[in-house]
């Protein structure tokens, strides 16, 4: 069954009713101790949803394109970590694009009504016809994750594979991924299977492996196992407590209202001033005054 | 030229502004009011449908930053032809700490004022000051082209600023367009460019006994 409207639980710059029937929480969860770097996730990502990359530029990193794009909505991002308790050097890969937040930032900061929704499994999605490209998203996000698009203007993000979800399938990039390090399913499903994949690198001398569902931001739809879930920065920068900013907060919240409130009463002030004062006008005897002082002088 | 004339009805005119001044300040005016339109619509949900004056919020977000654009110049112009005539002076400090009888139409209790009061120059130091800070601001959040030389955080800062300080220009221009409805024959100043000798007496009587003594206006 397609997602339609009446799936929605948020919708940008404006509100819906609450869903009569809620869909069941989804979530792709991502091992990052299973990943090899292949780039199928990549690879599938652009197959399916029809996009192309610009042919880039080699740097000398493994890491291709260099960040995301309006193209690429998924990214493996490769990290070298010289572990200082076992001397060992450590490639981390991590499959970096929206996490679909239960909190989501870039909706809160949208200002079309529409553009971005958020559905009742939990996928973020941005709608392109109602998208004005002003970039709100970008500085809404907490995870630096929307690209505006040079070509139409318009911001774009890994989707979840909404269309594929809603026709019971998972993500492409999950369909793709040879050693199943990234999975798809239920979120809860999804925990539990995360907890094995924990216990197990536990077993093998990795103590602080854990689950990445960040609450600050009310918990993911996308999440990470970590083998050193501690320190989530090493993944080339995975913020460790991330949220939405308290300017973001700040800017959407009160000082939406409290702008509107300043203008209301500006104008209100206006209209009680002049009832009560009237209108000031220059009298008979100021004109008088101005004819004496001018004629004085010729 | 003198600027003082009188109809053959025995009615004073004071000039107060010339052709280009007044072309300046309307060009103002005017793309102020497109950038207050345009920007409400993507600062509140309510506003969003003033979008459609500009043909929907792709145009809104691509036509706002080029209204600032012209306002900036514009104001410019402005600027240099009157910053000096809006220089505070002390009689302006006794006019602005008197807002009981200035808002109860008796301003003949307080000192003479030349060519523009104490609310006139707070105005005209409110608008520069505010328009800087959106220029800044304006430039921080204008990704179409400058989205690469500034961080996510400098962004997010300066899209809070660029808001507030909307707001606070718009409560200012509120104030400015009040002002000139309130005092009656202040709007043909900004239109045929003259006031009756009467208004320059009531409310710039300094500048007007300095132009029928024959000094030149600022």
């Amino acid at each position: 069954m397609a997602l339609t409207s009446a799936d929605l639980i948020r919708r940008s710059a404006s509100s819906v009713p609450a869903p009569t029937n809620k869909l069941t929480g989804v979530a792709k969860l991502i091992d990052t101790s299973k990943c090899i770097g292949c780039k199928a996730c990549q690879s599938a990502c652009l197959e399916w949803n029809d996009l192309r990359e610009e042919v880039g530029v080699n740097v000398g990193a493994y890491q291709n394109p260099h960040d995301l794009t309006a193209n690429s909505w998924t990214l493996m991002r490769f990290s070298e970590w010289e572990n200082p308790q076992s001397g060992n050097l450590e490639w981390l890969i991590r499959k970096d694009g929206c996490m679909h937040c239960a909190d989501p930032g870039c909706l809160k900061a949208c200002p079309a009504p529409g553009a971005i929704v958020q559905y009742s499994n939990g996928i973020v999605d941005f709608n392109h016809d109602a998208c004005i490209g002003c970039g709100y998203c970008i500085k809404g996000c907490p995870f630096n994750i929307p690209r505006i698009s040079r070509v139409d203007n318009k911001a774009y993000k890994c989707t979840l594979c909404s269309d594929r979800v809603s026709a019971g399938q998972g993500p492409a990039c999950a369909k793709a991924c040879p050693t199943q390090a990234i999975v798809f399913g239920t979120k809860d499903d999804m925990k539990k299977h995360a907890d094995k994949r924990i216990a197990d690198l536990k077993s093998r001398g990795f103590d602080k492996a854990g689950l990445y569902d960040p609450q600050g931001v009310g918990g993911t739809h996308v999440m990470y196992v970590l083998h050193h879930a501690d320190q989530p920065q090493l993944y080339a920068g995975l913020a460790s407590n991330p949220k939405i900013s308290a300017i973001v907060e700040w800017w959407k919240g009160l000082g939406k209202y409290a702008g509107l409130a300043a203008m209301g009463l500006a104008v209100a002030s206006g209209f009680i001033h002049h009832l009560v004062v009237g209108a000031n006008r220059a009298s008979r005897q100021d004109e008088d005054n101005a004819r004496k002082l001018t004629e004085d002088r010729n | 030229m003198s600027q003082i004339a009188k109809t053959p009805d025995g009615v004073v005119e004071v000039h107060r502004y010339r052709t280009a001044e007044r072309l300046n300040h309307w060009v103002v005016a005017v793309s102020f009011v497109l950038l207050v339109l345009s920007g409400l619509a993507i600062y509140h949900p309510a506003f969003f449908f003033l979008g459609g004056l500009f043909g929907g919020g792709q145009n809104v977000r691509a036509i706002h930053p080029w209204f600032g654009v012209v306002l900036c110049v514009s104001f410019l112009g402005m600027f240099f032809r009157f910053w000096k005539a809006n220089l505070i002076n002390r009689n302006d400090l006794v006019w602005m700490s008197s807002p009981a009888a200035v808002l109860s139409d008796h301003e003949e209790t307080l000192p003479e004022i030349g060519k523009y009061n104490g609310g006139q120059k707070g105005i005209f130091w409110s608008m520069t000051i505010l328009l800087i800070a959106l220029l800044c601001t304006g430039l921080i959040i204008w990704d179409q082209y400058f989205a690469a030389y500034t961080t996510i955080d400098a962004k997010r800062v300066a899209v809070l600023g660029h808001s507030f300080a909307g707001i606070a220009i718009i409560c200012v221009w509120i104030i400015h367009v009040y002002a000139a409805i309130w005092v009656r024959g202040t709007m043909q100043a900004m239109t045929k460019g003259t006031v009756t000798g009467g208004w320059a007496w009531k409310h710039h009587r300094r500048w007007l006994r300095d132009l029928a003594g024959g000094k030149p206006s600022a």
